[in-house]
């Protein structure tokens, strides 16, 4: 058995920690909203030559004065991302600019993708996603109060909140790309991080019932331990399938995967260093549960 | 109980034959298989154009106020009260009256028989709302009127959108409407949707009216531009023909000059006020005024009584076809704004199809070995299980005709890893019941109750995030969250019937082998 326990009091430094340093990130770095949230245009483009590249093209945009430009490899050897901040919608059309640009560098080019978000869309996105997020947490929530007690919920949404903030603010600190399918990243992070949370409740719960005797300080202990072997072959089994996303599953879903990675592990943390320790600080014990039971 | 009734592994079997065999369906040529259904895929792996268009009402509301204002001044006068200063300002319609009249007035337009502001029973609300201040009456469209003016334009737009888009031809084009002043286009397949853009970005309000040179026209005159942008003309407000009356437009080329023109056909009536204005009309110059713009204005030489004439102006024969197309599909009723646009190649569809299908292999793959070497017999029960999971929600998927997007397929990936959970839950139970239970047959029969309400709670709880994104998000997320969800049911459905089902198979065969698992 490992002494899970003997860890809470530095784990919990840890993770405030964390927590903190992460809404500074937030607050102060922010996150680099892609175009689905920023509004822009987003062009991934094929060059047929390969003497093109990222200074060449950059230099070319930039002499069309379409603003704010960012132009990064992506994927292939000839497969560039451009990203425009077009402030005014009006100034130029997707067409103009690859006239341009074949006319310029004098070669040909494929638009493979073009997103372009106008602000009142953008903005509508982003209220949506965070709506999202928001209410899925409550509804977790809900769903935790309702099968188990009250103080067992605290802890979940402590966990889930923590894995949330935390992946957001890697994406801060690292400056990775905040598009829609992030959102669905993070809301299935959610519902990972739940699911994990539940496996070891449903755990103590049981437990709980069984030894009236023993204190929740080890009892946790104990239900983490009895897990384990689940919490671990099943982080094992999503990851194997996650990582082969980020690796194989092409550009596109690199960011989705790469944020799934990090919820996953961040999940699998939290449910033995966040959810269970609150359950030891808000003196869960048999009383607990088994008053449910006489009402 | 680890016993099965006959009737229940039929049924088991049955379904599950029955959806590997519609997930299959999708592998092969439609004309080959007994089921046409087929998983659609989103725009972002077969390619094409996503378009969302807003609808710019401010115009049609002004159209809106100009028309009442007009309808109130006959009214009223018609009715015999005193009122002054009827004007519009600020998107509303003001007029004052005198003390005694404000009672009468007033009654006209609360009335829910109200012809000058008609009531909507549905919504308990008249078109405009009205306050009085003093002597001073003020009229502005209520939440209702407004909703009413949005959403019959947007009937209108999406008509002529869908028009429009049909005469392009592309293949199944999707047009639907979102809120009450959007339009969302998908079209499959199509990699350069400039052309729809442009036929979608005009409104295409044709006008034929008089060149004039006296300011003073009874109807009103108006300064506008040439087409080219080099030239202006006054032109009388009065309207002569509009694009209502056309009944044909087709692009031609005129064989004495050789220019490309547009000719066209008009309607009965169209026809005779035709005749009439250029009767009249003999040596003057009729602008043909598209959207606020002068197309041409040639100088009329004989009447023309026939109902078709020619529009000449510098046109390419593709835009001489696409004004002929606008003509032919009407006038939007305002101005549509693309406010969002989503265009995804051919050839990168099949890239991100081939690297998310290649991602699903591997991943399937790395699970499946390592549940082998974990479970042994049992992994290869899971594995099966799993495999079968796939065919279920591919099927499942197929039979809804569910749209399968790039996110989509991340979310069968992440299907894959997740589903084995129910079943690492199920065999670490059975592994624990083993140290206190030595009978196989219960132990099994006791790890599968005990982990009942863990894997019911972890899936619940997935779920909710599932269903939260499905209407929460957007495009192909929403593709991300129908299969999650499929997903869970079919993982479920795998693990507590196929699984559980081969699992019993094994242990009662081998009910005294030690360490069974």
């Amino acid at each position: 058995m490992i002494n899970f326990n003997k860890f809470y009091k530095l784990f919990n430094i840890i993770s405030a920690c964390l927590i903190v340093i992460s809404i500074l990130l937030l607050f102060f770095k922010g996150l680099n909203f892609g175009v689905d949230f920023k509004g822009g245009t987003l062009i991934e483009l094929r060059a047929n030559d390969k003497k093109i590249n990222v200074i060449s093209l950059r230099d070319s945009f930039n002499n069309m004065n379409l603003g704010n430009i960012n132009v990064k490899k992506f994927g292939n050897e000839n497969d560039f991302l451009i990203k425009i901040e077009k402030k005014d919608r009006s100034a130029s059309s997707i067409e103009v600019i690859k006239k341009n640009l074949s006319d310029n560098l004098s070669a040909s080019f494929n638009f493979r993708r073009v997103e372009n978000v106008g602000p009142k869309v953008s903005s509508e996105l982003l209220k949506s996603g965070i709506i999202a997020i928001v209410l899925s947490l409550a509804a977790m929530l809900f769903y935790i109060w309702i099968r188990f007690e009250w103080q067992f919920s605290l802890g979940a949404i402590l966990a889930l909140f923590h894995d949330v903030i935390v992946t957001l603010g890697l994406f801060s600190l690292f400056a990775l790309e905040i598009n829609l399918s992030i959102v669905a990243a993070v809301l299935t992070i959610v519902g990972y991080s739940m699911n994990d949370t539940v496996v070891i409740y449903d755990r103590v719960r049981e437990n709980l019932k069984k030894f009236s005797e023993i204190k929740i300080f080890e009892l946790t202990n104990i239900s983490i331990n009895e897990t384990l072997s689940r919490t671990i072959i099943t982080s094992v089994t999503t990851l194997l399938a996650l990582i082969s996303i980020y690796l194989f599953g092409g550009e596109v879903l690199k960011g989705f995967s790469l944020a799934m990675i990090m919820g996953v592990i961040f999940g699998t943390y939290s449910s033995i260093y966040i959810a269970n320790p609150i359950l030891v600080k808000l003196r869960v014990s048999q009383k607990t549960i088994l008053k449910e039971d006489n009402e | 109980m680890l016993y099965f009734s006959k009737l229940r592994i039929i049924l088991v079997s049955l379904v599950t034959l029955f959806l590997v065999f519609i997930a299959s369906s999708n592998f092969f040529d439609s004309e080959n298989s007994l089921i046409s259904k087929r998983i659609n895929l989103g725009l972002d792996l077969q390619g094409g154009s996503y378009l969302l268009l807003e609808i710019d009402n401010g115009p049609i509301e002004i159209q809106k106020l100009q028309y009442t204002t007009t309808f109130i001044r006959n009214y009223l006068k018609d009715k015999k009260v005193i009122f002054t200063d009827l004007r519009i300002e600020d998107k509303s319609i003001f007029f004052n009256t005198t003390e005694k009249d404000i009672k009468i007035i007033e009654s006209f337009f609360i009335d829910k028989e109200s012809e000058i502001n008609p009531y909507y029973n549905q919504y308990k609300s008249h078109q405009f709302d009205l306050t009085i201040i003093k002597n001073e009456f003020k009229l502005t469209l209520s939440k209702y009127g407004l909703i009413d003016i949005k959403t019959s334009s947007q009937d209108q737009a999406i008509e002529i959108v869908r028009r429009r888009v049909d005469e392009v031809g592309t293949n199944e084009p999707n047009i639907l409407k979102r809120g009450n002043n959007r339009i969302l286009v998908e079209l499959p397949g199509l990699d350069d949707p400039m052309r729809i853009k442009s036929l979608l970005g005009k409104t295409a309000n044709l006008t034929f009216r008089f060149v004039t040179k006296k300011s003073n026209d009874t109807f009103g005159v108006e300064t506008l531009q040439f087409e080219d942008g080099a030239n202006e003309a006054l032109v009388s407000k009065r309207i002569i023909l509009n694009g209502e009356n056309l009944l044909d437009a087709q692009p031609q080329m005129n064989n004495q000059t050789n220019e490309t023109v547009v000719s066209f056909t008009l309607d009965r009536v169209g026809a005779k006020r035709f005749g009439k204005a250029t009767r009249n009309g003999i040596g003057k110059q009729l602008a043909i005024v598209l959207d606020g713009k002068i197309v041409s204005a040639p100088v009329i030489r004989d009447a023309i009584l026939s109902g078709s004439g020619q529009i000449s102006g510098n046109f390419t024969f593709q835009s001489a076809t696409d004004l002929a197309l606008l003509l032919r599909s009407g006038a939007l009723p305002a101005p549509l704004n693309i406010i969002e646009e989503r265009t995804v190649g051919p050839d990168l569809g099949q890239d991100s199809i081939n690297a998310g299908v290649f991602a699903l292999l591997i991943g399937f793959l790395l699970v499946i070995i390592f549940m082998f070497i974990k479970y042994k017999i049992f992994g290869l029960i899971a594995n099966v299980t799993l495999l079968v999971n796939l065919f279920l929600l591919v099927g499942i998927l197929t039979i809804f005709e569910a749209t399968l997007t790039l996110p989509g397929i991340a979310g069968i990936i992440l299907t894959v890893g997740m589903a084995v959970d129910a079943n690492v839950l199920i065999f670490e139970r059975i592994k624990e019941e083993f140290k206190s239970e030595k009978n196989n047959i219960i132990a099994f029969d006791t790890g599968y109750i005990k982990s009942r309400t863990a894997i019911l709670d972890a899936n619940v709880t997935t779920l909710i995030a599932a269903i939260i994104l499905f209407f929460m998000g957007s495009g192909p997320v929403k593709g991300f969250s129908v299969t999650l969800a499929v997903g869970i049911f079919t993982t479920l459905f795998s693990v507590y019937f196929i699984a559980r089902m081969l699992t019993s198979f094994y242990v009662v065969k081998n009910k005294e082998k030690v360490d069974l698992i």
